[in-house]
């Protein structure tokens, strides 16, 4: 959690940002298509949300895995049931549901013979690379949404660069969803650790001037 | 002072009066403007020096024709105020125009001065009138009637609001869409502070703000809203959406941390203040900079990077100096400011540590072929010249597109297949019906002046469109 979420956390009712734009990027291409496994790690959960509603809007068969470290981490639990056909629960301390990974039920399910048509996975990445590999050898679509470094959201900067079958996309007008065979995880993952020690910093800077009661 | 530049003391005219300057060794340590402008009595020694020629060449030079002899014939009289106004008649942003300009190529290459001794030195006079003006409080001209006609001009670069100015003064109802939070385009994100202070940007949108035009930030085309509804919206659009879609070289190694297009460079220094320890939006201080490319965003780059606090600066293009496309001014900025260029020399590879940092740039060395159809001579590598240069920043400045993004969504608008709007070169007319469009979208990555000079006919060609309409 960077410093700027901290600081959104902290915004009561009626208090604004000065500047903020979307939608950006590609929208989702959301149709019935049959049975759908959505599978949310952590604060993917909430972008996995509108998507489940959206496919079962769409006429699908929607199971919706999610998971967080721990039962206090999880989020959306009762929204994302009732969006879902089937809800399943991972948690990496097994404080609640599985006591494990969201892939390994998502594993189940592939294993299970059911006819799966698409996967999508959002969480952090590398989640979204290990659930690209546990799916990747089933007859299945995988989608995974990607959350790069990104300056303006346009196309403009390049910033938010990912090679996705050997060629350079942009993932804010080409993404967020890309086919998860064919992302380099390590790149983005290499290329989302940039500023990471000024990130670590800002966090410092900012908690501290908390605890002095500056915000 | 006058006297001393009488026809009879035929040499001092020949050399055009110096622009005081901060030094190279102070300047290549902070982002403040490099050139300070002239005092009033350097603008008077180089105002004298203009012969009021008949027929003027230095204004055919200029792409939108400003009455240049008239502006400095009213300096000599000191009517800076009359001066000013006389170039606002045909140029609407002359404290940019001033400082940005390529003169050399333009108004200042055809001066007649300039055949025996040095040109007039017209950009800089005409810098002076407009911080003249800044310093006096810019006036506003009454607004006329209002025609209830609406025009929606998306890209608030200098296209955009000259555009969205000359409109609003006709009494029509402007709203610029922008993408960005900021207004100025390529004024704003792309220039640096030390050549084009923002505060000098702020204040012409102030004042198109002032004549009544509405200015919607964060608000993308083609994304929020698609052109097709601004039509339907609006009278009239108008498309000032520059070129800012980065190339790339296509090189292995062009992902790894450190290498950034010019465009992510600059708009991390410039829109989102690195440079500033206040803020915490950050671009990587390289100690070795490796800066691609040969033209103006080429040497703000490199500079920006120097005054960050690099070690070493270089720029590597694969052709000669004489080719390099950007200003004069800047390129002779850039090397007393200790950049160093390494000519004739081409990136092939970019090599990165195990943790994705790039670590060199493995160039080869160029010479220069038979001149191809056009008389140009290309380079061409040099066979077994590799050699590498370290580099912890690399930044690519070897061009920019029109971004397709404005396209999503609607349909009939016309391009040609380097992405540019094909639009009528007077008009601004495009293919669809009520859609105009100048600047940068239409002729690819070029200056400010022939932007706004677009930004100028499109609006007098869609006000005739609204009386027909
Ligand atoms: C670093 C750099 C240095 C330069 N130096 C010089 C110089 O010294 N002298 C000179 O004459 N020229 C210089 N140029 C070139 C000059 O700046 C451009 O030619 C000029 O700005 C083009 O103006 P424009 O109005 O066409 O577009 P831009 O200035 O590019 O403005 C376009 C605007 O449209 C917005 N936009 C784009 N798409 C959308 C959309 N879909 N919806 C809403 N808004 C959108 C963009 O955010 C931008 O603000 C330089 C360029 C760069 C990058
Ligand atoms: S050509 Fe040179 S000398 Fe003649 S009017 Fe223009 S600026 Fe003055
Ligand atoms: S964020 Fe700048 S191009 Fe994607």
């Amino acid at each position: 959690m960077g410093k700027t979420t901290k600081q959104l956390a902290k915004l009561s009712e009626g208090e604004s940002l000065e500047d903020f734009v979307g939608p950006l990027g590609t929208p989702a291409d959301i149709r019935k298509l049959g049975t759908v496994i959505l599978v949310g790690g952590g604060v993917g959960v909430a972008p996995i949300y509108p998507q489940a509603k959206a496919y079962t809007k769409a006429g699908n068969r929607v199971i919706s895995i999610i998971g967080a470290r721990n039962k206090d981490l999880l989020i959306l639990e009762d929204e994302m049931g009732k969006a879902s056909t089937e809800l399943y629960i991972a948690t990496d301390d097994g404080s609640k549901g599985h006591h494990g990974f969201v892939t390994d039920i998502m594993k189940r399910i592939l294993d299970s013979g059911e006819k799966v048509s698409r996967v999508v996975i959002i969480g952090p990445p590398i989640m979204m690379k290990v659930g690209a590999g546990v799916a990747f050898p089933y007859d299945v679509e995988i989608l995974v949404s990607l959350n790069s470094i990104m300056v303006d959201g346009t196309g403009m900067c390049g910033g938010c660069r990912v090679t996705v079958d050997g060629k350079t996309k942009f993932t804010c007008v080409d993404g967020p969803e890309f086919d998860a065979r064919k992302v380099d995880f390590v790149e983005l993952m290499n290329r989302l650790a940039m500023y990471r020690g000024e990130e670590t910093k800002a966090v410092e800077k900012y908690e501290e001037e908390c605890r002095c009661g500056l915000h | 002072m006058q006297e001393l530049h009488d026809e009879k003391t035929g040499k001092a005219k020949k050399e055009r009066t110096p622009m005081p300057e901060q030094p190279a060794d102070v300047r290549r340590m902070n982002f403040n403007e490099v050139t300070l402008g002239y005092r009033k009595e350097d603008a008077l020694t180089e105002a004298s020096r203009c012969l009021s020629c008949k027929d003027p060449k230095c204004v055919e030079g200029c792409p939108v024709n400003v009455d240049i002899p008239g502006f400095i014939k009213l300096v000599c009289e000191e009517d800076f105020a009359g001066a000013i106004e006389k170039i606002k008649g045909t140029n609407a942003l002359p404290a940019i125009c001033g400082r940005v300009c390529p003169q050399e190529t333009q108004c200042e290459a055809l001066c007649v001065l300039g055949k025996k001794g040095q040109p007039v030195a017209i950009g800089r006079l005409e810098r002076f009138c407009a911080d003249y003006e800044h310093q006096k409080g810019v006036k506003v001209p009454e607004i006329p009637e209002p025609t209830g006609k609406t025009v929606a001009v998306v890209g608030s670069g200098p296209a955009g609001l000259t555009a969205a100015a000359d409109l609003a003064k006709l009494g029509h109802k402007v709203t610029i869409f922008e993408s960005l939070h900021k207004a100025g385009g390529v004024l704003s994100y792309g220039i640096p502070e030390f050549r084009l202070p923002k505060e000098i940007v702020r204040q012409e949108v102030e004042y198109i703000k002032q004549l009544g035009v509405e200015f919607r930030p964060n608000y993308i085309i083609g994304r929020i809203k698609t052109l097709d509804e601004l039509c339907d919206e609006f009278d009239a659009v108008f498309l000032g959406t520059g070129a800012g879609l980065p190339s790339f070289m296509g090189i292995p190694g062009e992902n790894f941390n450190g290498v950034y297009s010019a465009n992510e460079f600059l708009t991390r220094v410039n829109l989102m203040k690195a440079y500033d320890p206040l803020y915490e939006t950050r671009v990587r201080r390289g100690n070795h900079v490796v800066v691609v490319g040969g033209g103006n965003v080429a040497m703000d780059s490199a500079r920006s990077a120097l005054r960050l606090g690099a070690d070493e600066v270089s720029i590597v293009y694969r052709r000669g100096e004489d080719e390099m496309p950007a200003r004069r001014e800047e390129i002779e900025h850039a090397k007393e400011e200790g950049i160093i260029f390494r000519l004739l020399t081409n990136p092939v590879r970019i090599l990165g540590d195990e943790k994705f940092n790039v670590t060199a740039v493995e160039c080869v060395k160029m010479e220069l072929g038979e001149p191809d159809k056009s008389g140009r001579r290309s380079p061409v590598p040099v066979d077994g010249s590799e050699f590498t240069i370290p580099a912890d920043v690399v930044v690519i400045a070897i061009g920019t597109s029109p971004n397709p993004i404005i396209f999503k969504g609607s349909e009939g608008l016309e391009q040609n297949n380097r992405g540019t709007v094909v639009a009528d070169e007077e008009t601004g007319a495009t293919s669809k019906c009520g859609v105009f469009a100048g600047g940068d979208v239409v002729t690819g990555a070029a200056t400010v002046i022939s932007a706004m000079g677009a930004g100028k006919k499109a609006a007098k060609a869609i006000d005739e469109y609204l009386k027909e309409k």
